[in-house]
């Protein structure tokens, strides 16, 4: 299974998870987990996703996921998750 | 599983601490192209560097776009073209073809640089060293992205001495071959003693004869993120100063070890060595000095400097050793000047010359490195400079290296500017004090006892 981490930073607005959301499931992303908190005044946001159904590489969907979070002025990374996994699990 | 905080503490690297992988190298072994005809030569070298490296650039995008971490460059290096070109060229001008010839593979397969254009002359210079030798000031006047390494000497079998004194000449013809450029050929030109075979850092990465027929091998970096970490310990004892560069060493190693196994799988080439230095770049907060200012020093160069930089490069390998199975490379802390604004300000403000960065070079890797010195210095005078630089890595057991800048029509005050990673280099002053003498003995400088230390 390919998971994926997908990380949402800036200031809150309406509807940010609405388009993230959106956007997985039109191309078949399965959301495992959610996590949000509020850091240092800025809205940050978690996704642990599984991308194995998706026809899109990981570099398409952090692509597209980036002109995203453009268009609504916050920062959008998709990442997998073995950077996370190596840099803080031994 | 994975939380928020720890997704958020390496998205802060990248971004804002100028974590990356500083570069991709492919290692090509250019062995199987050897011919007696220079035309025929030139097609293989040209042919199997662009077909064995015509996925690495793209490789290195997409790995890129899908882990988030920038990898800033890829690069090639190939065997000692000395070694290469041996059967071939009976000239320098033959040898400067074979420049050409790599500078347009390198060009074509749209990489940042090439090394390799080398002779390993640490006992003894063959007719084809000397030859390669004395081709490097035409060779980096016509070239744009190749690199240019000598060996000179090693702990087995110590220095030799006649190859000092010409590379003190070389120097100064490739500056003056390339002064409308601000000396740029000088840059890619860097002299050795105990060169690795595995190093992925330009200028003096070559592909050594040990290795297989190709190789992948990373350098990681990130003077920033440890800067970063070392904030918040100010006051804080030894022991809490050297677990946190340890820490942060072993996270930045991490990213590379993933990195290089995820080329190498990509690429069907074997994983070669992960280089630890830490690495900096002109980029504010990207800076080695800033770390030894963080550890304590009022400013690099002051009293204390050659302690804390020793702490700072042994804490780094013990964290990166851990980190990934294949350590190589030169791995600890690079002391560029040009290439480090903290260098560069420390330079300004007085407290750094280069007395002080020799005395650095005896506790990291590599050697007295990116410095503009007056364009009137005499090539003996760069002799003697290279030849002090190569006693303490022969004597000492490690690699050093010598990368001047003779800057042609300036003097001590001036700045050349490179631009990009290389940066700008203020000109230091050399001591006006000669060592003619000295270096005009032939011969070598015999290797040196193992026992006996002290």
């Amino acid at each position: 299974m390919k998971k994926t981490i997908i990380t949402v930073t800036g200031r809150d607005t309406v509807g940010i998870i609405a388009k993230v959301c959106n956007y997985l499931a039109e191309n078949n992303v399965n959301i495992e987990d959610i996590s949000q908190t509020i850091l240092q005044g800025y809205f940050h946001m978690m996704m642990i996703t599984d991308t194995s159904g998706s026809d899109k590489t990981t570099a398409d969907l952090s692509r597209d996921l980036d002109e995203i979070g453009e268009s609504i002025g916050v920062k959008i990374h998709c990442q997998r998750e073995d950077i996370f996994d190596m840099m803080h699990r031994i | 599983m994975i939380n928020i905080f720890e997704a958020n503490e390496t998205n802060e690297m990248i971004e804002n601490e100028n974590l990356d992988v500083r570069t991709i190298t492919m290692g090509i072994s250019l062995l199987d192209c050897v011919d007696s005809n220079l035309d025929r030569l030139n097609h293989k070298i040209y042919d199997k560097i662009t077909t064995m490296a015509r996925n690495l650039v793209s490789t290195g995008e997409e790995i890129e776009a899908e882990f988030g971490i920038p990898i800033v460059n890829k690069r090639i290096s190939v065997t000692p073209i000395a070694l290469v070109g041996g059967a071939a060229c009976k000239t320098p001008e033959d040898f400067v073809t074979i420049a050409q010839t790599l500078d347009r593979a390198a060009h074509d397969v749209h990489v940042n640089f090439l090394g390799g254009y080398s002779a390993l002359v640490s006992k003894g210079m063959t007719k084809a060293d000397e030859l390669l030798i004395r081709s490097i000031p035409m060779a980096m006047a016509k070239t744009e992205l190749v690199c240019s390494s000598v060996n000179v000497g090693s702990t087995k079998t110590g220095i030799n001495m006649d190859a000092v004194k010409l590379m003190g000449e070389i120097i100064n013809s490739t500056a003056a071959a390339t002064k409308e450029n601000d000396c740029l050929g000088c840059a890619k030109l860097v002299v050795f003693c105990n060169a690795p075979d595995d190093n992925p850092f330009m200028a003096g990465a070559f592909h050594g004869v040990t290795e297989a027929d190709a190789i992948i091998n990373v350098g990681v970096s990130g003077p920033g993120v440890v800067k970063h970490a070392l904030e918040k310990v100010r006051g804080e004892s030894f022991e809490v100063l050297c677990e946190t560069i340890k820490k942060t060493a072993f996270k930045v190693t991490r990213v590379g070890q993933l990195v290089a196994q995820e080329a190498s799988r990509r690429l069907g080439v074997p994983f070669g060595i992960i280089d630890l230095s830490l690495a900096p770049t002109p980029a504010i907060g990207d800076s080695v000095s800033d770390i030894l200012e963080e550890i304590g020093v009022e400013s690099t160069g002051a009293p204390g400097t050659t302690a804390a930089l020793a702490l700072l490069n042994d804490q780094v390998k013990k964290g990166g050793v851990m980190a990934s199975s294949y350590v190589g490379g030169l791995s600890g802390a690079f002391i560029p000047v040009s290439e480090d604004q903290g260098m560069i300000n420390a330079v300004n403000r007085g407290s750094l010359c280069i007395e002080k960065l020799e005395a650095m070079t005896c506790v990291c890797s590599v050697g007295l490195d990116m410095i503009a010195i007056p364009g009137d210095t005499r090539s003996t005078t760069i002799s003697g400079i290279i030849a002090d630089e190569m006693a303490i890595g022969m004597i000492n057991q490690k690699t050093t290296a010598v990368r001047l800048i003779p800057a042609i029509g300036k003097k001590e005050g001036d700045v050349l500017e490179f631009g990009g990673l290389l940066g700008s280099a203020p000109i230091m002053p050399v001591s006006r004090f000669g060592c003619d003498a000295f270096v005009n003995r032939p011969g070598r400088i015999p290797a040196p006892v193992h026992s006996f230390k002290n």
